[in-house]
């Protein structure tokens, strides 16, 4: 295992030089090719088959579809009009939940889902981001959790231990959270550094480590416990500190989505216009290589992890600060470090995509309660849906295969392309 | 590690590059200094006046053995001096010999534990060192299997982080398919065919899709989470009256053995799963190394080139491999449910996937290290049980941290030179 990330690399470029150099056909069928077999459409493709396989759970568990298919051979009709309930009216409560809420008479309370999708996607894509960075640098980082939850807590603990006026103690704040959030990881990026240790393994321990130790602090008097409580639960984060509010308090989209909007264009600047993000890349690309050219390679994975950590501390900074500004508890990760992985898969570890990918995970969330409270649908639908997306995301092929697509750069009926840089999310 | 990270292996065009064999690592000898101040700090500085109590026996053992009572701080700040003692013997092995023997850190590591014991279980209350050891074992068999599916798919270059998933899967269908047939061996045919699901999915994207094994792992587990929670919500949990009652495997004693004081208990007194995983971890261990099989899945997991060139097919043998891999993760997922508590609940492997997967990489892709691996992290968390009802001065989040932090260190120092199957996450492109 250890070798697979570093090994990887050299191997996929092989079998495309192997592939035969396609006819030339004619310029603009080769455009349509192009585009019929190239990203956005395979990504769109997955979107749908997904929701396919969502509609199919939500029809075979829906007790009117169940009780319609007892007599199918008597009247048939039956159970397409339940299948067409079932799923229409999950999938138009996912919508309403999602995107724009039709059954309300004003726009300002009828935008309020949109406004719930944005405050869902805000810490998806600061996850995303720092997964897509380690990813970049031929790093899997798998540590979100325990960087979100070591990243809130010192954030947290900075904001109520060192009250500060408005902007002041809110920027402290946020930046101890995402010195937690880099410190956390760049241990793993140290570890890797100095003794080979592979990130995987140390970044799913480190999860663990940091959801006792921060089980043990919040259930321990003077640690991150409320004063005069026997709650595991930390104090309310003081006004001062909190994120507020983007459009008022009506709607819980804070300025943490604005902050998302720019650690985006931060990635982005630091990935392809920094000489620091022009070394990532060429560790990323071939380790090998970039030691040869005199990149010390040992120091980025330790800076790559470290930043990486920062992002996605920043996402735990958005729990603490703005998300539930009431105090957490242990388990205020939500599940946010594994969905961060899904972003950075689905955006293909690209600013705009994961920013997209943040988007799109953020509206199946906020819309997947709706679903479930007004059509029984479980929200567990989402994390379905959600990873059926990436796994077909990171098989160009298959999704070619089942619509007969064609692929990018072959002539008609030429051997098929390995997937394996598309799925390595370069 | 990090020289063999540096080259890759595959297109590597230069012949067989020798590696360094006298490597003096200083690894071990700071590891065990470590764990000596540690001791130093624990038994000496924080001594505990009273007395510990180890209790051996059982109320329903046939034999009996007494009670043995110690006064707890001089034989921790003893054993603490005799750690202490062995890191300084270790430093002199490194820099006469070059290396640390393996049983010197094994005694190292008894030493430690017994006086951590006698430290921490230092009050009125006896410590039961027999369902220590029994929990132990009870906690450790889903990692076994895990682990056990782990190293097949390692072994074949498949890396298996859908452990997880798999275990999940098994648990679910065991428990759907015991409780709506009523037979609890259709549970665990289930289980393993739950298992082999998910594998194929594995397999199928890992195998013929190229894309990458971590990755497909990861999202793996995310879909199994999400499809249990699902099914629990919408199937087990609407029909409560059939399904998902709770059934659990009896215990079957083996005659003579389950008699023998402490070791009888612990290791002949369970239900047949656990067996199961006796002949599977010896089946494994003796297919791996002894059978034609299991040359041929070292081969496509070593060296997959090579074995495609003696007309293994590689593809194939890895694809067979890893579904059954599956099938043997899956049946420990059957452990969660007809093993222990009888029922399924949401999310009831809670990460134990994950460790198996550690257990794997600890125990240096060896069905047998492996296993040990596996009892250690299951001894790790029954200790945070037992020191949690005698009452201990550790919290216990730090014992439940405990098999983390090892695994860390391991793979981090310990392990250091092990090293995983040549090709382990490498997809193989014929031509």
């Amino acid at each position: 295992m250890s070798e697979a990330t570093e090994a990887r690399t050299p191997e996929e470029r092989t079998p495309e030089a192997s592939v035969p150099a396609p006819a030339e056909p004619g310029r603009g069928q080769n455009l349509l090719r192009e585009i019929m077999g190239g990203s956005l459409v395979i990504s769109v493709l997955a979107v749908l088959i997904a929701l396919v396989v969502g509609a199919v759970l939500i029809a075979v568990t829906d007790p009117a579809v169940q009780q319609a298919s007892g007599y199918f051979f008597a009247r048939p009709s039956d159970t397409f009009q339940a299948i067409w309930n079932a799923v229409g009216g999950a999938y138009t409560s996912l919508f309403q939940g999602a995107i724009y809420n039709t059954g309300k008479t004003d726009f300002a309370s009828g935008i309020q889902p949109l406004m719930n999708t944005l405050s869902a996607a805000t810490p998806l894509i600061f996850g995303g981001l720092g997964i897509a960075l380690a990813f970049r640098i031929g790093l899997f980082n798998i540590g979100g959790q325990g960087q979100i939850l070591i990243a809130g807590a010192f954030a947290g603990w900075v904001a109520w231990s060192f009250p500060m006026p408005f902007p002041l103690g809110l920027i402290v704040a946020v930046l101890a959270g995402i010195v937690g959030g880099a410190v956390w990881a760049g241990i793993v990026g140290w570890l890797k550094a100095r003794t080979g240790a592979h990130e995987v393994i140390v970044t799913i321990m480190l999860n663990y480590v940091a959801f006792e130790l921060i089980s043990f602090l919040l259930r321990t008097p003077g640690a991150l416990q409320a004063p005069g409580t026997n709650n595991p639960k930390s104090p309310a984060i003081p006004a001062a500190a909190q994120l507020p509010g983007l459009f008022g308090v009506r709607y819980t989209v804070t300025w943490a989505f604005v902050l998302a909007v720019a650690a985006a264009f931060a990635y982005w600047w630091l990935m392809s216009r920094s000489s620091l993000g022009f070394r990532f890349r060429a560790v990323g690309e071939n380790p090998s290589a970039a030691r040869t050219a005199g990149i010390g390679v040992e120091r980025m994975y330790v800076y790559g992890m470290a930043i990486a950590g920062g992002f996605v501390g920043l996402a735990g900074v958005n729990q603490v600060l703005a998300a539930a500004p009431g105090g957490f508890s242990s388990g205020f990760d939500a599940g946010l470090g594994f969905d961060a992985i899904t972003v950075a898969l689905l955006g293909r570890s690209r600013p705009a995509g994961v920013f997209a990918a943040g988007l799109l995970f953020g509206a199946l969330k906020s819309g997947g309660y709706l679903m479930q409270a007004a059509n029984d649908v479980p929200v567990d639908i989402v994390l379905i849906v959600q990873s059926i997306i990436v796994l077909f995301i990171a098989a160009p092929p298959l999704v070619r295969a089942i619509f007969r697509l064609p692929t990018p750069g072959t002539a008609p009926k030429a051997r098929r392309r390995p997937a394996v840089k598309e799925a390595h999310g370069q | 590690m990090t020289a063999a990270t540096e080259t890759p292996h595959l297109p590597d065009p230069s012949p067989i590059v020798l590696e360094k064999v006298e490597v003096r690592s200083w690894k071990v000898p700071i590891a065990l200094s470590v764990f000596a101040l540690g001791a130093v700090v624990l038994f000496i500085a924080f001594a505990r006046s009273g007395h510990t109590t180890f209790r051996f026996t059982q109320s329903v053992d046939a034999i009996k053995l007494p009670d043995l009572t110690v006064p707890s701080a001089p034989v921790s700040i003893a054993l603490a001096i005799v750690a202490v003692l062995m890191a300084a013997a270790s430093w002199w092995y490194v820099a006469a010999r070059g290396r640390v023997p393996g049983w010197f850190a094994a005694v190292f590591a008894v030493v430690f534990l017994v006086g951590f014991l006698d430290w921490a279980a230092e009050g009125d209350r006896p410590l039961p060192f027999t369902s220590l050891l029994l929990g132990a074992v009870t906690l450790s068999v889903p990692l076994v299997f895990g682990a056990l599916g782990g190293v097949i798919g390692e072994r074949a270059g498949v890396v298996n982080v859908a452990i997880e998933g798999q275990l999940l899967a098994g648990a679910f269908c065991s428990a759907l398919v015991a409780s709506s047939t009523g037979s609890m061996t259709a549970g665990l045919v289930a289980a393993a065919a739950a298992g082999v699901l998910v594998a194929f999915i594995l397999a199928a994207f890992a195998i013929k899709y190229l894309v990458d094994q971590v990755i497909v792992g990861v999202v793996i587990n995310v879909l199994v989470t999400g499809l249990t929670n699902f099914g629990y919500s919408k199937v087990l949990a609407a029909d409560p009256e059939h399904l998902n009652r709770r059934m659990t495997l009896p215990d079957l004693p083996i005659p003579g053995l389950a008699q023998i004081p402490v070791i009888g208990p612990v290791l002949f007194d369970h239900s047949i799963i656990v067996y199961i995983a006796y002949v599977a971890v010896a089946a494994v261990w003796y297919g791996l190394f002894h059978t034609r099989w299991g040359l041929r899945v070292r081969a496509v997991g070593e060296h997959p080139q090579a074995a495609d060139t003696v007309g293994i097919n590689v593809n194939g043998t890895r694809f067979w491999n890893v579904s059954l891999a599956g099938a043997v993760a899956g049946l420990g997922g059957a452990f969660f449910t007809l093993g222990s508590v009888g029922i399924f609940t949401k999310e009831m492997t809670a990460g134990q996937g994950y460790i198996a997967l550690a257990a794997v990489i600890f125990g240096r892709w060896d069905p047998i290290r492996a296993t040990l691996a596996a009892l250690l992290f299951g001894f790790a968390s029954n200790l945070q049980n037992t020191l949690g009802i005698i009452g201990s001065p550790v919290p216990s989040e730090f014992l439940l941290m405990l098999p983390y932090l090892v695994t860390i260190f391991a793979v981090a120092g310990l392990v250091g030179k092990s090293r995983a199957p040549a090709a382990d996450g490498v997809p193989y492109v014929k031509g």
